[in-house]
């Protein structure tokens, strides 16, 4: 399958809005509904031709409802195209891996300190050497926390819960850990605390106070001026990726001969929500996603006794605490009103952040006032953004925003462009000192070969899908 | 004929591999999967894992011998840096069944270079072809 030309995909683009456009279903034959781009013209125009091919395969899915998504960070990937978002009914719509990914809740979370860039700024190094020390990363690395296989099953039940051993957000109920494979558990259970490769980070970073956009908000979540905040991005590292190979493999087998589903990309393989094997998926999936929990959860231990160490205070003292924990490749049971009915939905986001608005009864009362925080993770040498949700995006993108800055160049383009260690040096002159476990990684990862992350975000406010509270800066980064 | 060649996309690895045989092309994928993780050469060929895999079709047997190699990174910490492949025909024609002896060492990165860690083959695009008497693998790795 060769990618189409662009210029002839943007004329069948109809504009809806601004920052809304519409691929309509005579585009592609088997399209249930319209594929719908949220961005500035400017944006979708840059978009790669596979994100049109991708977003109109999702339409093609059963019980798809309304359109299927792409939000402004959108580009080619797998399946999905990165930035999807699709929801299917519960009753008779389909469940696919290929639209969480086999990253399950990969995502973002963010720390808040009481230190300021004063504070950090003389230690800055020390911290971050420290940091690359005791958060293991890179290819195949393996964790601190040595656990046997059935311990590794509790984590995948109760997620974070099971690190911190109480009530706190970072379950996902109905995880079902006899669902998954033994392949899975010995790809993942070695793996807790670790980061992983490709975009995976952690950063300090600085609230400039001029990066300041709302701040009664702000300072609802604990932000203030000059703040030092910790950020970090991984998933489900080799367990959640084995449970979603052995789902596609499963999906595969059964889509076609027993529930005759034809999709046109072997990687949307699905099946029936409701089908034995549709749910099978769903609570390993879920497994998935309390792994990922829990990694965040010992990973954010580890920075609290880093800091602790360097700085000679408790973590209390320091201030440190969990603004929020947002999952970006997940599949939901949310509830939605379409054509005037409320109906259970199954939301597929790949690449794309839940943005509840304020007033959604699944928020607690810190985050109902001003919506849910969203997290986003732009390149390590850009900036990252936190966001708060909208109802408009309840109305509009099932609940959904962007979630990073968006790649615009491939990996071999990046490392053709930039060396690794020269754009170390480079970024150490910025003020931003950053260690990796492989410089040709590091290179991919260079802030040229991501979209530019405030039109992103500027663009996703303009939609109505999410609005910002602040901009951070990095100071210091550990590379995945 | 080049062993294998990566292509661009936007956020993973898309590689071609090709072989005169169905043995080659699949020793070709695997140094070309391996290779997108880690500097080939830092690889010390000291030890041997044997993999054995059946399937009904070519396409799957490759789908699961490569994703053996990413299975056996995280799950034994062994990586690859080459492998001896032979495949059969089943009798009758019903399928192949694969025998892989592949070399390499306990991973560890202070002695291995590496890149970017493997999460999964994917399927999308995914396919193996044969052109003019040579066989072509198209694969696309989630990173």
């Amino acid at each position: 399958m060769e990618q189409q030309q662009k210029p002839d995909l943007w004329k069948q683009l109809k504009k809806v809005s601004d920052t809304a456009w519409e691929i309509p279903q005579s585009f592609k034959q088997g399209m249930r509904v319209p594929a719908r781009i949220i961005g500035t013209e400017k944006l979708v125009k840059e978009m790669d031709p596979g994100v049109y091919d991708q977003v109109t395969n999702v339409a093609t899915l059963p019980g798809i409802q309304k359109y299927a998504l792409c939000m402004p960070d959108g580009h080619w990937g797998y399946g999905f195209p990165i930035g999807g978002v699709a929801a299917f009914d519960a009753e008779e719509g389909v469940i696919s891996p290929g639209g969480v990914g086999f990253d399950i809740n990969c995502g973002m979370r963010l720390v808040i300190t009481n230190l300021t860039y004063k504070d950090v700024q003389p230690k800055i190094k020390q911290l971050v050497d420290t940091l690359f020390q005791r958060v293991p990363a890179g290819v195949g690395s393996t964790g601190f926390v040595k656990l046997t296989h059935s311990e590794f099953k509790d984590v995948i039940s109760q997620g974070a819960k099971w690190a911190v051993e109480k009530g706190e957000d970072g379950c996902i109920k109905d995880a079902d850990a006899s669902k998954v494979t033994d392949k899975a558990i010995k790809r993942g259970f070695n793996q807790i605390g670790t980061l992983g490769s490709g975009n995976h980070y952690l950063e300090i970073q600085r609230v400039l106070p001029e990066n300041i956009i709302d701040e009664e908000t702000a300072k609802a979540w604990g932000i203030f001026p000059d703040q030092i905040v910790v950020m970090f991005h991984c998933g489900s590292r080799g367990f959640g990726h084995q449970v979603a190979t052995d789902s596609l493999m499963k999906f595969l087998n059964v889509m076609e001969s027993k529930y005759q589903i034809k999709i046109l990309d072997r990687e949307l393989a699905c099946a029936p929500f409701q089908s034995p094997e549709g749910q099978e998926y769903f609570k390993a999936m879920k497994c998935g996603i309390n792994m990922s929990f829990a990694n965040r959860q010992v990973i954010l231990h580890r920075i609290r006794e880093v800091f602790s160490e360097i700085f000679k205070e408790t973590p209390e003292n320091l201030g440190i605490k969990q603004v929020y924990d947002v999952a970006h490749n997940t599949a939901k049971l949310e509830e939605y009103t379409v054509d005037g009915k409320k109906k259970k939905l199954i939301v597929h986001r790949k690449g794309a952040t839940r943005s509840f608005g304020p007033g959604h009864s699944e928020l607690i009362p810190i985050y109902e006032k001003y919506g849910q925080p969203v997290i986003i993770g732009g390149s390590m040498e850009t900036g990252s953004y936190l966001l708060a949700g909208t109802k408009k995006a309840e109305e509009e993108t099932f609940g959904s925003t962007a979630h990073g800055s968006g790649r615009t160049m491939s990996r071999n383009q990046a490392k053709h462009q930039w060396r690794g260690e020269q754009l170390q040096r480079d970024m150490e002159k910025r003020g931003i000192y950053v260690r990796t476990t492989t410089f040709s990684g590091l290179a991919e990862e260079a802030g040229g070969a991501y979209k530019d992350v405030d039109a992103v975000i500027m663009a996703a406010e303009e939609a109505g899908i999410s609005r910002r509270v602040a901009k951070l800066v990095p100071m210091g980064n550990v590379k995945g | 004929m080049k062993p294998y060649t990566f292509l661009d996309h936007t956020a993973d690895v898309l590689f071609e591999a090709f072989g005169k045989t169905l043995d080659e092309l699949f020793q070709n994928a695997a140094k070309a999967l391996q290779e997108s993780q880690f500097y080939l050469k830092t690889i010390d060929p000291i030890k041997t894992k044997k993999i054995r895999l059946k399937n009904k079709s070519v396409e799957m047997l490759l789908f699961g011998f490569l994703q053996e190699l990413i299975f056996l990174k995280d799950a034994e910490q062994f990586v690859v840096r080459s492998c001896k492949v032979a495949i059969k025909e089943t009798k009758k024609g019903k399928g192949f069944s694969l025998t892989a002896s592949c070399l390499g060492d306990k991973l560890d990165l202070k002695k291995q270079s590496s890149k970017v860690d493997a999460k999964a083959i994917t399927f999308h695009q995914f396919s193996v072809t044969k052109e003019k008497g040579v066989w072509k693998a198209r694969v696309i790795v989630d990173i």
